[in-house]
């Protein structure tokens, strides 16, 4: 029976194998976008945890955010619209031993790919979902988003929003992630701290992060944020505590909460799906051969 | 014995399907050809199905043209199908439930009454009981010895019971003695033929080659009449190692196939027309990354809903044109298990070959009925070659380096030093997009050009690897059908009715339907003295395509889109007319 010839990753150590840097691929975002400090928080992140470049994927839709795999020297997969998720998990199926992070924008994540967000974490997958949600379309310039608050003025609702917005945070809660964070691209260091426990967790890791867009969206800004977060760990909250993470995660106005609202172990959908109990599916065997007995079952 | 057809017929829930099954596989392991097909709606109960097993000395293709043997287990069944009953043949019921006069039977007919519900009574009171009892006096009409049929029935209630396949074994073998003390066999009674011989659905033996092409995961969501494949698959996927995963809809069946694809192993997904028509983005991301996937469509009767339990090959137009912009495909059609098996390895060779979707056709009436393989035509020995075409070379690697074939250097995730991004923007040889900053300017105008050769030439890759139209039948006969997928099943066996006519006939069947070698096309098609373009569907798509593609026309034209498959003596009528009366 054939044998793939690619290697199993390696598990995630070895000084050896290069880490994660900068691609030579400069990013196109606007300047002073909240993205940049997406990427550099990945970027330590993954560094941090000493993951050879060659065993990540970092997997994203499109939008403005999800041009992010180009950026960083990893393997990446640019899909298409809302198909990040299900694409990442494919990848995951395919080779449990890479560390695969989804990216992109609230758009990609919530508008058109909400269906296979909700899934991916009631499996469990192992992944680390980092969204960039600046509650606004950027690349086709300015229209109103899911996270979106109501009243809103944008290109598509020039007298405003007038429905509710979708909170991530939230819809993750209630869909079965178990591990459930916000940042802000603000503050990177602890956007990096959060992403790199969501790589950790063994399970499907959320991590929202407030990035905003500093040409389209005039009232979510920088100061916006800067005014009004607060560190859910410096709060007293308890994220094993189900009923605090919802309480915390409707939370919006003067305060609002930035931090790990959630976390808890289960096992993941690697772990329940057998035939990943041989090890990661590309180095099994394929074919028939010699399985004969197969036919047995048509007489 | 020369053909045999018996036909069981009742409502949903009254286990016709499986009567059926086990009049089939009695035959298949008396070493005769069979040919099964399971009619139903989209009802769970009630409403009217039938299962027709066909068998016959020379292979069945098709349903054929009349019953022999009909098992009415409800009035109406008797009303839909008396009609066609032949001479010699008989119905067999149960007057307990409903009379059947012999005046409203065809001449030569016999009214056979079995008491099925007085046997099932003597075990249980469980009615359903009185299928066995009934298909035990058909297997005597039919010439299936008792011991043999006992043998399918234990086999095929697997893990039951015992007190149920005791009643089973009871009430056959009474059905079979109360056939034996009132009527004589049917004159073209069966009789072992030869070692048993393999009986699956299309869907089986598609996911049987899947498996055998190097299959490693499948994403599929459920929709008639596609949804066998992922069953068979699931049912095997502990113990041939492959992950099936039921997705959340189409849309994350495709994309999830795409990603393992990209993760290194062999993926595929299945679907019907709806579920296809959610796929067609992805299937434009798989041809621009470069990705090889396979998809199979399982086409049913549209448009929309349509009717989901009836079939069509309706959908060939969408699978030509899938996708926003142009990039390279080929589309596979099977026409009976026997080849349905060693197609699928070859999309799976195909896509991994020139990295990008390849599509196979089937059909509810391929997917869903029974046919029997010989042992030799499933051949398991076939392995899968290595995936990874590139090795690390330090410094340089292009994962879509312009190449003469159009085929560039693969890597999968986790080798060092290969890292690339697989882009569904428009992208240089590095994987890097130019559709943002670089798009427009003149260097890059010139390098999305080169891209989109370079894709292209894997068509044309594609195109010399097609082989050419099979020509069955003899070479210089006057009329010569042309045609595709299961259709070919009923044209063969029409063939084989206009032979005995004193007519001879041949057909062209096409494996790959797209991409076709205009060449090799012509020249078959130019051997013809007159066609007859066969296919199931309203405006002959596939017979647009050759015209395309050659710029011959087929002007004599069968078509048919009611949701039945086509008979044999619809084909017969319509060739006669042509080669009679030039057609109209």
């Amino acid at each position: 029976m054939a044998e793939s010839s690619a290697p199993p990753a390696p598990t995630p150590t070895g000084p050896a194998l290069p880490l994660i840097g900068k691609s030579d691929v400069k990013p196109t975002w606007c300047p002073g976008c909240g993205d940049f400090g997406v990427v550099a928080a990945v970027e330590m992140a993954v560094k941090r945890l000493q993951i050879p470049s060659q065993n990540v994927v970092i997997v994203s839709g499109i939008g403005c955010s999800s041009n992010l795999p180009h950026f960083l020297n990893s393997y990446g997969f640019h899909a298409i619209h809302g198909r990040a998720v299900p694409v990442a998990e494919g990848i995951r199926w395919a080779n449990h031993a890479l560390t695969v992070i989804g990216t992109g924008g609230d758009g990609d994540g919530f508008g058109i790919g909400v269906g296979h967000f909700i899934h991916a974490m009631r499996r469990n997958v192992d992944l680390t979902y980092v969204t960039m949600d600046n509650q606004i379309y950027g690349l086709t310039t300015g229209q109103a988003s899911p996270t979106s608050r109501m009243g809103q003025k944008t290109k598509s609702t020039p007298t405003g929003v007038i429905e509710e917005p979708i909170d991530p945070i939230s819809l993750a809660l209630a869909s079965g992630a178990t591990y459930v964070a916000r940042g802000f691209s603000g503050d990177v260091k602890q956007l990096a701290d959060l992403i790199a426990g969501g790589i950790q967790h063994r399970g499907f890791a959320f991590v929202d992060v407030f990035s905003p867009c500093v040409t389209y969206n005039k009232i979510n800004t920088f100061d916006f944020f800067r005014q009004r977060v607060y560190k859910l760990e410096s709060a007293g909250h308890d994220p094993t505590d189900l009923v605090q993470a919802f309480a915390r995660s409707i939370e919006w106005g003067d305060k609002i909460p930035v931090g790990l609202f959630y976390r808890t172990e289960k096992p993941t959908y690697e772990d329940l799906e057998e035939v990943l109990s041989a090890g990661p599916l590309l180095s099994q065997k394929s074919g028939l051969k010699g399985r004969e007995a197969l036919l047995d079952e048509f007489v | 014995m020369s053909d045999l057809t018996v036909c069981i017929g009742g409502q949903a829930g009254d286990g016709i399907a499986s009567i059926g099954e086990t009049v089939a596989r009695s035959f298949s392991r008396l070493g005769l050809h069979v040919f099964g097909m399971n009619a139903y709606q989209s009802v769970i109960r009630g409403g009217h199905v039938y299962y027709q097993a066909r068998t016959s000395a020379d292979r069945p293709y098709s349903q054929g043209d009349g019953v022999d043997i009909l098992y009415a287990l409800d009035r109406q069944t008797v009303d839909v199908h008396a009609a066609g009953i032949r001479p010699g043949g008989y119905v067999v019921f149960d007057a307990e439930k409903f009379a059947v006069t012999p005046g409203e039977l065809p001449a030569g007919v016999t009214a056979l009454a079995v008491p099925t519900l007085e046997i099932a009574r003597k075990y249980t009171t469980q009615s359903i009981l009185q299928n066995g009892a009934g298909v035990g006096a058909v297997a005597f009409l039919a010439g299936v010895p008792l011991d043999l049929l006992h043998a399918v029935l234990t086999d095929s209630f697997g893990n039951k019971k015992g007190e149920v396949v005791d009643w089973n074994l009871g009430a056959s073998a009474a059905g079979y003695h109360f056939a034996e003390a009132h009527a004589q066999p049917h004159a073209s009674a069966v009789h072992r033929a030869g070692p048993p011989k393999l009986l699956m659905t299309g869907n089986q033996a598609i996911a049987l080659g899947a498996a055998a092409g190097g299959l490693k995961f499948l994403a599929q969501y459920p929709m008639t009449p596609a949804s066998s494949i992922m069953h068979w698959l699931a049912e095997h996927s502990h113990s041939l190692g492959i992950v099936v995963k039921q997705a959340e809809d189409e849309l994350a069946s495709i994309n999830m196939a795409i990603g393992a694809s990209y993760g290194g192993v062999r993926s595929m997904t299945a679907t019907s027309g709806g579920g296809f028509s959610l796929m067609v983005e992805a299937l434009g991301m798989a041809g621009m990354t470069e990705t090889p996937v396979v998809v199979v469509d399982s086409q049913r009767a549209g448009p929309s809903t349509g009717l989901p339990t009836k079939t069509e090959q309706g959908d060939l137009n969408l699978m030509l044109g899938a996708g926003q912009g142009e990039f390279p495909r080929a589309i596979l059609a099977a026409t009976h298990p026997s080849d349905a098996y060693p197609l699928m390895i070859r999309a799976f060779e195909l896509a991994e070959k020139w990295q990008t979707p390849i599509l196979v056709a089937s059909d509810l009436h391929l997917s869903e009925n029974h046919a029997t393989v010989d042992r030799e035509e499933v051949p398991l020995d076939f392995e899968p070659a290595p995936l990874v075409t590139v090795h690390p070379n330090g410094h340089d690697y292009k994962r879509y380096q312009y190449t003469e074939s159009g085929v560039s250097p693969r890597a999968v995730p986790g080798q060092a030093g290969l890292q690339f991004i697989a882009g569904s923007d428009e992208h240089d040889e590095k994987g890097h997009l130019v559709s943002d900053v670089k798009s427009g300017i003149p260097h890059w105008v010139a390098e999305r050009a080169r891209m989109m050769d370079k894709r292209m030439r894997k068509l044309e890759g594609l195109r010399h690897e097609a082989p050419p139209p099979v020509l069955e039948g003899p070479e210089d006969a006057p009329l010569t059908f042309v045609t595709w997928g299961s259709t070919v099943g009923a044209v063969r066996d029409a063939m084989r009715v206009l032979a005995g006519l004193g007519k001879p006939t041949n057909l062209l069947r096409f494996p790959t339907v797209f991409p076709l070698d205009p060449a090799a096309v012509r020249t078959a098609l130019g051997r013809a003295h007159r066609t007859l373009l066969v296919e199931a569907n309203y405006t002959g798509q596939f017979g647009r395509l050759v015209r395309a593609e050659t710029g011959v026309e087929l002007p004599e034209r069968l078509l048919k889109y009611d949701g039945e498959p086509f008979s044999p003596h619809e084909i017969v009528a319509r060739a006669l007319e042509v080669m009679d009366h030039g057609g109209k």
